[in-house]
């Protein structure tokens, strides 16, 4: 395989659609080592503070690979003794500048960003001189990718991520990383930070993580960081310090181990998010190449690998997706002013059962003040506050919090079944049964005993907040505050708020939500509100199609394309039978001709199960019993048919609710389904998928997004796939 | 009740001298960073020191706020890494803050109450100038306690050029020449360089490292001093030439029990004998180490003449030269700031005590025919500083020769 020569490639298409880059800049100073040698220590500096951190588009790559040019002809001279690559403080740099991945216009345009990546950070494995990269900030994608492509690495002990999380956003590490990091560290070190931790929740690594991998070759505490990785360089350079890596692969990991570990992680993949994704096998491709073959080669792989997903549909709604999380969802649409918000200093939890004790949890962990529970009869209460003292006592013994906050904490929660205790509760949630009457008499008996100010929240999931503050003589400070479980984990939050809600009610809730670390959006007060209504479309859609006769392998067939996190029948099963009945019944009573209700759902609640599982839990099959139920069906239909029905609808719902202003936008629904549903990046959501499969355009002749967000259309080449 | 206990200098480091200002290579350092990085260099230079046996970190400065402010010592020993069950805090001397430092220490050790210490200081001149933010009781000046010239350290140094007229200009500038020599010689025979802890620095250009002083003029002449302009007064002697400079920097040093080096197998560089400081007319503060240097002698049961070498620190030319005129001491005497002094690497106020005593430290190895050696100072507002230590490598053979 002949290889590409990147000093021949013109890069200056990229240059022109890069016009507003914020230029890191590599400046070089010479810093004397011993024995009269020279360092030529490169700064990578986009001359913002750490808040802006460095970040590399096509300006900065080409005055990058200019800077080492020069250096080449120092080193040749004799002038330079090795080439140091450092950051800003704090920031080395936070990988490729993709602002401008949407506007790539050719498949070629794609794969020279990546060949413009090889071509600059190449060069610091042909200076003629050791190099080196003092890892001495965040180093993530393409930032981390400045390291693999030097000699040497030294990393700062207190470097808060370190990571290449491209697979997170639909790319690949091609900028090196596939190929440099397998050969560094190992085959299985190398799945884990290029696959398995990006599909963690974009997990990180620290420093001392980085040292364990054999990513960095030593760490130095951060106060004399640079000044230690210098006089560790000037070792290496003399000759006296010798570098061992014993993660690199031998002969032997490459014959046995490589493919092997490979195959491992691939069905775990597999298992884990199926094979609509496609990224994280285009870089599993590439880590099993990197085995044998030459750097030339491996960058070459990863020019054609990049292209393709730059081209593709997935990663534009990945970056859609991931700005949805990290911009959008710290500026909820239609947010009040937040010195609105009122001061919360004590909260009131009506209800000791288990929802309601891990509010109280959550409520006292975050805000840390006086959390007092109630409940019908004090054996609740207590049953209530030994589960939170419990719980706490779990967290200080897994060290995640210290034994005063412990006592602090404990000392924060009390239960009574006198509710004159509320009365100086500013905030009061309730989590009661799911039932109108009962938590419209929760709070008209509470409200005997609280201030008029006091702020209420509901954690309904499907009755109206409305309703509920029907009763209450002051309904303005009442709203929704709908949590997923588990409470802890999912970070979202829907805000619910009602004809009658005011707005300082409105920014407590708000900025409350921020204290409790939770992503909140506001919705209206409609059935369902956002996640449950989509996903009470797709449920009820399933178990129609089931009714109908369809056999349950087809019917999670015919979504598959989706590649949600879990089949509807997986997903009826973790929210719990009961509850998925519960949430058709209450839809299909509100929009009878659209939300099927299913009473084979019912029947299997009440028989317990869907699929069957192994003693580990893993699924098997399906019940033997759950099929009995089902059967009898007489109409069943192809996966088309209900792939179709399914999109179809859920373009009708979410266009009914959109045009209902439920919420304000088709990013608010998308942002909910992510966080509230865990539903993908490669989707976009759900809107940018339903766009690009043309279920929009069938069902009202437009699109959600306009332009739809999807790529240049060019499939994946065939080479990567090996 | 403690038992008394000899005092020993173990060891000493500083960071590279700056020069102070925008354009100087601290700029963009924060004062406590480099204080930080002096502690963690003796830390690492002397691994040997369990370091939660230290009793105490005594760091000096004399603008205490902002990066210089929050009690040093203690916010220093945890910046850089020792175990938070060492306690530290801050001192002012002025120029002699280190100084204070080291004798502070030395007395807690000499008591017996205290094993191991780490005393230094820390001047970052160009984020602090100095006397900035102060705010003089006006009664000094309204009541005559002081002369205007006292709270103006160059005009200080003109009022000795007053008093003793035959310290002419020219004399301080020989003398100031003789020092940039002196400390050209002494880096070029490395003997400097050891106790640099180098510092990294950053500027809007990138990252660099500060491993040599930046305000050493070698090629300074004696013509060239001669055209310098007279800041404090039309017509005067002291110049920027023949005085130190504005500077930052920061210095640390390792003291402990004889008994303590001896248990954990440290080296010892210098044995305390006395110390004292001394107060003058503030308005000729540099006159201060004659009273002190008489004390500290008087103390010792020494004579001047059993001093075998001196490290005086530079403030102004004719504050030394007045010192060594007193004690009948030439103004070249090679027993005299055998590596140069602040005029050439600069006077970081508070730092400087610990570097002269860096430099006796490494003389003291190379003359073992001397067995007592002074370091002194003058010191703002009237004060003289003088602490005389005792060579360990002394012998008597070589003192014979």
């Amino acid at each position: 395989m002949s290889t590409t020569d990147y000093n021949s490639l013109d890069f200056s298409s990229l240059v022109a659609i890069s016009g507003d880059e914020i230029v890191t800049h590599s400046f070089v100073r010479d810093v004397p080592l011993s024995a009269g040698r020279t360092l030529a220590l490169v700064t990578l500096d986009n001359g913002r503070d750490h808040t802006r951190p460095n970040t590399l588009g096509p300006v900065t790559l080409l005055e990058f690979a200019a800077t080492m040019e020069k250096l080449t002809t120092r080193a040749g001279r004799g002038e330079i003794h090795g080439v140091a690559v450092t950051g800003k403080p704090f920031i080395l740099a936070a990988g490729a500048d993709l602002s401008k991945v949407a506007e790539i216009p050719s498949l070629e345009a794609g794969k020279l960003l990546s060949q413009l990546g090889h071509h600059a950070l190449g060069k610091l494995d042909t200076l003629g001189v050791p190099s080196f990269v003092f890892i001495n900030g965040l180093a993530l994608g393409g930032g981390l990718e400045i390291g693999l492509n030097a000699g040497y690495r030294t990393v700062d002990a207190a470097v808060p991520a370190i990571a290449l999380p491209e697979v997170f956003l639909g790319l690949i590490p091609g900028w090196g990383g596939s190929y440099l990091l397998p050969n560094l560290i190992g085959i299985e070190n190398a799945l884990k930070v290029i696959i398995e931790n990006p599909l963690k929740n974009n997990r990180t690594l620290t420093g001392a993580d980085a040292l364990e991998l054999g990513i960095a070759d030593v760490m130095f505490d951060s106060a004399r960081f640079l000044e230690d990785s210098i006089a560790w360089a000037d070792g290496v350079i003399a000759g006296s310090t010798k570098v061992s890596r014993p993660n690199a692969p031998g002969k032997i990991e490459r014959l046995v181990k490589w493919d092997v570990a490979v195959g491992i992680a691939r069905k775990m993949l597999v298992n884990r998010i199926g094979e609509v994704a496609t990224s994280p096998y285009v870089a599993l491709d590439l880590l099993q190449a990197a085995k044998s073959g030459s750097r030339a080669e491996g960058f070459q792989r990863e020019d054609d690998a990049l292209a393709g997903l730059i081209a593709g549909d997935q990663l534009q709604a990945s970056i859609y997706a991931f700005n949805l999380v990290q911009k959008r969802a710290k500026r909820p649409a239609g947010a009040p002013d937040k010195k609105l918000a009122r001061p919360i200093t004590k909260v009131g939890v009506i209800g000791a059962g288990l929802m309601a004790s891990q509010f109280a949890l959550l409520f006292v962990r975050r805000l840390r003040v006086p959390v007092v529970i109630t409940d019908l009869d004090q054996a609740r209460v207590d049953k209530g506050v030994a589960y939170i003292h419990d719980e706490i006592a779990a967290l200080q013994t897994k060290n995640r919090i210290s034994p005063d906050e412990a006592n602090r904490l404990r000392a924060l929660v009390t239960g009574t079944t006198d509710r004159s205790l509320f009365s100086d509760a500013d905030w009061v949630i309730e989590a009661v049964f799911e039932e109108i009457g009962v938590k419209q008499s929760v709070f008209a008996e509470i409200e005997k005993f609280i201030s008029p100010e006091t702020i209420l929240a509901t954690n309904t999931s499907s009755l109206s907040v409305e309703e509920i503050g029907s009763k209450l003589a002051h309904p303005e400070r009442l709203l929704g505050f709908h949590f997923f479980n588990p409470v802890a984990v999912m970070p979202l939050i829907e805000v619910v708020n009602t004809p009658q809600t005011d707005e300082i009610t409105l920014a407590t809730a708000m900025v409350i939500a921020g204290k409790l670390r939770k992503n909140a959006v506001i919705t209206r007060d409609t059935p369902g509100f956002v996640v449950n209504r989509v996903l009470a479309k797709l449920l009820g859609e399933a178990m129609h199609a089931v009714d109908t006769g369809t056999p349950f392998e087809i019917v999670e067939a015919a979504v598959a394309p989706f590649g949600l996190p879990m089949t509807p029948f997986e997903l009826l099963e973790l929210v719990g039978l009961t509850v998925g009945a519960h949430v058709l019944d209450t839809h299909h009573a509100a929009f009878p001709d659209r939300f099927f209700e299913s009473d084979n759902l019912h029947k299997l609640a009440e028989h317990g199960k869907i699929l069957e599982r192994d003693a580990k839990g893993r699924r098997t099959g399906f019940d033997r019993g759950a099929l009995k139920i089902v059967a009898g069906g007489t109409t069943p239909m192809t996966a088309e048919q209900i792939l179709q029905r399914v999109e179809d609808g859920l373009v009708d719902e979410i266009k009914r609710m959109l045009d209902d202003d439920v919420v304000h936008a088709a990013e608010d629904i998308d942002l909910c389904m992510i966080l509230g549903a865990g539903w993908p990046f490669q989707m976009g959501g759900i809107t940018p998928y339903l766009d690009r499969v043309g279920a929009s355009e069938r069902v009202f002749g437009d699109t959600f997004h306009t332009p739809p967000i999807r790529g240049i259309g060019v499939q994946l080449p065939a080479v990567t796939r090996s | 009740m403690a038992e008394r206990a000899e005092v020993v200098f173990v060891d000493g480091v500083r960071t590279p001298f700056g020069r102070a200002g925008e354009k100087g290579m601290y700029w963009n350092t924060r004062a406590d960073d480099l204080v930080v990085k002096a502690i963690i260099g003796l830390m690492e230079r002397n691994a040997g020191v369990p370091p939660e046996r230290i009793d105490d970190v005594a760091i000096a400065a004399t603008t205490q706020t902002g990066d210089q402010g929050l009690t040093l010592g203690r916010t220093a020993a945890l910046l850089a890494g020792l175990p938070k069950s060492v306690p530290g805090f801050a001192i002012d001397r002025m120029c002699a803050g280190a100084m204070t430092a080291v004798t502070s220490m030395g007395s807690s050790i000499g008591f017996g109450a205290y094993d191991l210490a780490i005393a230094g200081g820390v001047e970052h001149m160009g984020r602090h100038p100095m006397g900035f933010g102060a705010d003089p009781n006006p009664r000094f000046l309204s009541e005559r306690l002081v002369s205007e010239d006292a709270l103006n350290m160059g005009a200080t140094a003109e009022r000795i050029h007053d008093r003793f007229p035959s310290y002419t200009k020219e004399r301080s500038d020989r003398f100031a020449l003789r020092s940039q020599q002196k400390v050209a010689a002494a880096y070029d025979a490395g003997n400097i360089q050891p106790d640099l802890i180098s510092v990294a620095t950053r500027s809007e250009s990138g990252w660099g490292l500060a491993t040599r002083d930046e305000a050493p003029r070698p090629e300074t002449t004696m013509e060239g001093l001669s055209t310098l302009r007279t800041p404090f007064r039309s017509h005067g002697r002291v110049t920027a030439g023949n005085a130190s400079g504005l500077n930052d920097g920061a210095s640390a040093c390792l003291l402990a029990s004889g008994a303590t080096a001896k248990e954990l197998g440290l080296g010892v560089k210098m044995i305390m004998t006395s110390f004292a400081f001394a107060g003058v007319e503030p308005e000729v503060m540099g006159l201060g180490p004659v009273p002190s240097t008489e004390k500290a002698l008087r103390k010792a049961g020494l004579s001047i003449t059993d001093i075998g070498l001196f490290e005086l620190n530079e403030a102004f030319a004719v504050q030394v030269i007045s010192f060594l005129d007193h004690f009948g001491i030439d103004d070249d005497d090679p027993r005299v700031n055998e590596y140069g002094g602040a005029i050439a690497v600069g006077h970081p106020l508070a730092s400087s005590g610990v570097r002269l005593m860096n430099q006796l430290a490494h003389q003291f190895e190379s003359h073992p025919e001397v067995r007592y050696g002074l370091t002194a100072m003058c010191i703002g507002l009237g004060q003289g500083g003088t602490v005389i230590w005792e060579n360990p490598h002394f012998n008597k053979k070589a003192a014979k020769r």
